[in-house]
């Protein structure tokens, strides 16, 4: 009994001791552990890495950042975060959430965020930050009815979860609009809203996959592409770059990757925006001014939360008169009128 | 492969030559930190880093020895086969099967405590066991060569994992993607520090590692089968003409090499992961080849290996979180070490002192 008390004590002093040797733990500090793909991958953890960032620019805080390199890294990578003091620890992801829960639980006094989760019923020391991604899709899945000469789009996800296919459902559903206003039969490949089926790469990872799965669309007529798996998207890219943007272009998710990957930016028709460096930055000042709450929020088009990207490089893509649609589309959703899935 | 562990091996091939490496592989990792532009106090703080990360506390120890389980296990699986003379690359397939097995005996069958962790551990072993024994039947019988057939055989393992993840019967409630319903808390392996802290993760799998390292040891060097699989090993044709049979025994070393990674597998769902994931392997099945081979095929080799690899693994998180260095520098240290261990000529080249 006593032994196990000094042991505890011990080791615990004695760890203390070592780790401020090391960690000069003091100042405001903002964890954030990402998924698999890291956090240079030019879309999802890069993203929300840059609202840890713009907090640290701003405000002069402190970061520590953990890369996931499997699941398994998951909870110990939480687990770590917790027991080096960090202030708010940002978990990104949707497949972290069990984790962040346990995590969450375990360490009440501790303050998480997680990206793409909302629980039910919330927790209270964790925010749920979730994103209205089919509302900005739709906008881009017009478009490229709009802009395709094939008359035949495609898309394709890292894996069959909410976050994922979000995107897929409104950019599906934005090209159904479109038919339906113009009386066209533009086709969706990869992705079915109704039997929640569709093309799936399984990793968020493989940039090699997302060469074959473009190369795929490609061969089946598709000349847009809008790849839903995080840099698994690049691997597209590169296959457009090749062949050309007249022959094969790329919708961005996440990022605007004409930004994050300008080597390449003339394939980019646009980025479906899911602005999570705003709403990470709008956290981590929330916890440090004291008004930090668990619970959801959501990012809308109408919060500026998610968007699209200008056409930059391809704005001659795209008419004047499809342009002014989109606007009009944009408005059309944020009022109401415009009911998606329809 | 096989010439590289004699019977003989001496003091300075089994402990120098891999401590040497790892030490080589740490030094190189750090100047490869400043030549990148790091300062020399950045790859100090991350040498301490890794250190405290990995010992420098119970919940550091404990990490070390979490990640070192399935390593320590699997790789005694594939020290077998060096023994035999059998390049086994399908450990990665070989714990996907395991797993499975354990997470669907885990969460459909409601059995006591105890017997319910003894049914989920046997199940894995039988199905790792089954699925190296396919490698093992194709060498014997047909002489395909087990480095192919494993690696094909992983291919077909994650395809597998991903087939079963989405059958309604074994995917979670109310989810699209591929995750498995969560095991039951009978079929949990129990923490090992649970009345100390619940949060130390360690768990009683480390204690079936080391005692596998034991059984595995004995098996090799102190039974009839053992040293079928060393003289198989060593000279197949010889073997036959000692009475061997060298189709059974390859057979044999084949699926207790599956039997030990399924049981790797396993011990990661009912340990640390309670479901399965299409990604819950983790490259533990490959990086258990280097732990093999770091530990020079010795099952006490392998358990100070598969240590070593658990305390890069863990301190490698501490580097990142408190000196700011990525992760990827622990797999170049890795890297670097197999290296150094696959040339074992070049240190002693590089150090002729030590060695004569």
């Amino acid at each position: 009994m006593y032994f196990k008390k000094f042991l505890k004590i011990s080791s615990g002093a004695f760890a203390g001791v070592l780790l401020m040797a090391v960690n000069s733990a003091n100042g405001f500090t903002a964890c954030q552990v990402t998924d698999v793909g890291g956090v240079d991958d030019k879309s999802f953890n890069q993203t929300a890495w840059k609202g840890v960032q713009d907090a640290v620019a701003k405000h002069g805080i402190k970061s520590k950042l953990l890369e996931s390199k499997s699941e398994t890294d998951y909870e110990p990578h939480l687990n770590s975060m917790v027991s080096s003091g960090c202030d708010v620890i940002i978990a990104v992801g949707f497949l972290m959430g069990e984790a962040t829960k346990n995590a969450a639980e375990a360490n009440s006094k501790s303050k998480f965020t997680i990206i793409d989760f909302a629980y039910d019923p919330t927790v209270p020391n964790i925010l749920g930050q979730v994103f209205a991604t089919d509302q900005a899709a739709f906008l881009a899945g017009y478009v490229s009815a709009g802009v395709s000469k094939t008359g035949i789009v495609g898309t394709f996800g890292g894996i069959n979860i909410p976050p994922v296919t979000g995107f897929m459902d409104g950019f599906a559903w934005g090209v159904k609009h479109y038919n339906k206003v113009k009386g066209t039969s533009v086709q969706v490949l990869g992705w079915d809203p109704e039997s929640k089926e569709g093309l799936f790469t399984n990793n968020f990872d493989s940039t090699d996959d997302g060469r074959a799965f473009a190369q795929n669309l490609y061969d089946e007529g598709a000349d847009i592409v809008m790849p839903v798996a995080g840099p698994v998207g690049l691997g597209s890219a590169s296959l457009a770059d090749e062949l050309g943007s007249d022959k094969l272009k790329i919708i961005g998710v996440d990022g605007d990757w004409t930004q994050t990957d300008p080597a390449r930016k003339g394939v980019y028709l646009t980025s479906v925006l899911k602005k999570m460096d705003i709403t990470v930055l709008s956290v981590i000042e929330a916890v440090k001014s004291g008004s930090y709450s668990g619970g959801i929020t959501v990012g809308t088009l109408e919060n500026g939360g998610v968007g699209i990207a200008p056409y930059h490089d391809l704005t001659s893509e795209v008419s004047s008169e499809l342009a002014s649609e989109v606007e009009a589309l944009r408005k059309g959703i944020i009022s109401g009128s415009i009911v998606m899935n329809k | 492969m096989s010439h590289y562990f004699s019977n003989r091996e001496t003091f300075k091939e089994i402990i120098l030559i891999p401590v040497i490496a790892t030490f080589l592989a740490i030094s190189l990792g750090l100047l490869l930190l400043i030549f990148s532009g790091s300062s020399s106090e950045i790859a100090l703080k991350a040498l301490i880093a890794l250190f405290l990360g990995s010992f420098g506390s119970l919940s550091a120890i404990s990490e070390t020895f979490t990640a070192a389980t399935p390593l320590i296990l699997a790789a005694l699986g594939i020290a077998i086969g060096f023994r035999a003379g059998l390049f086994n690359i399908g450990a990665e397939g070989q714990i996907i099967l395991g797993g499975m097995a354990a997470v669907i005996i885990g969460f459909s069958f409601h059995l006591p405590f105890v017997f319910h962790i003894i049914f989920v551990l046997l199940a894995g072993a039988l199905f790792g066991a089954f699925y190296a024994f396919i490698s093992g039947w194709l060498k014997a019988v047909t002489g395909a060569h087990e480095v192919i057939t494993t690696i094909m055989l992983n291919l077909i393992a994650y395809r597998l994992l991903d087939f079963f993840l989405r059958i309604s019967w074994i995917q979670k409630e109310g989810r699209n993607d591929p995750i498995s319903k969560s095991i039951l808390e009978t079929a949990e392996l129990p923490r090992i520090f649970y009345v100390l802290d619940p949060n130390l993760r360690v768990h009683t799998g480390f204690l079936i590692a080391i005692i596998a390292v034991l059984v595995v040891y004995w098996l090799i060097f102190h039974t009839t089968i053992g040293y079928e699989f060393r003289a198989v090993g060593k000279n197949l044709e010889a073997s036959r003409y000692g009475g061997i049979n060298p189709a059974l025994t390859i057979i044999i070393a084949m699926s207790s090499a599956g039997l030990l990674a399924g049981l790797a597998g396993a011990s990661q769902i009912a340990g640390i992961l309670g479901r399965a994931t299409p990604g819950f392997s983790a490259g533990i099945g490959f990086d258990a080849i280097a732990v093999a081979l770091l530990g020079r095929a010795h099952p006490i080799g392998v358990l100070f290996a598969g240590i070593l690899f658990g305390a890069l693994i863990a301190g490698g998180r501490e580097m990142q979180v408190s000196a700011d260095v990525s992760l990827d520098l622990i797999t170049v240290i890795q890297a670097l070490i197999i290296i150094f261990i696959a040339a074992p000529i070049l240190i002693q080249k590089l150090f002729p002192w030590i060695f004569k």
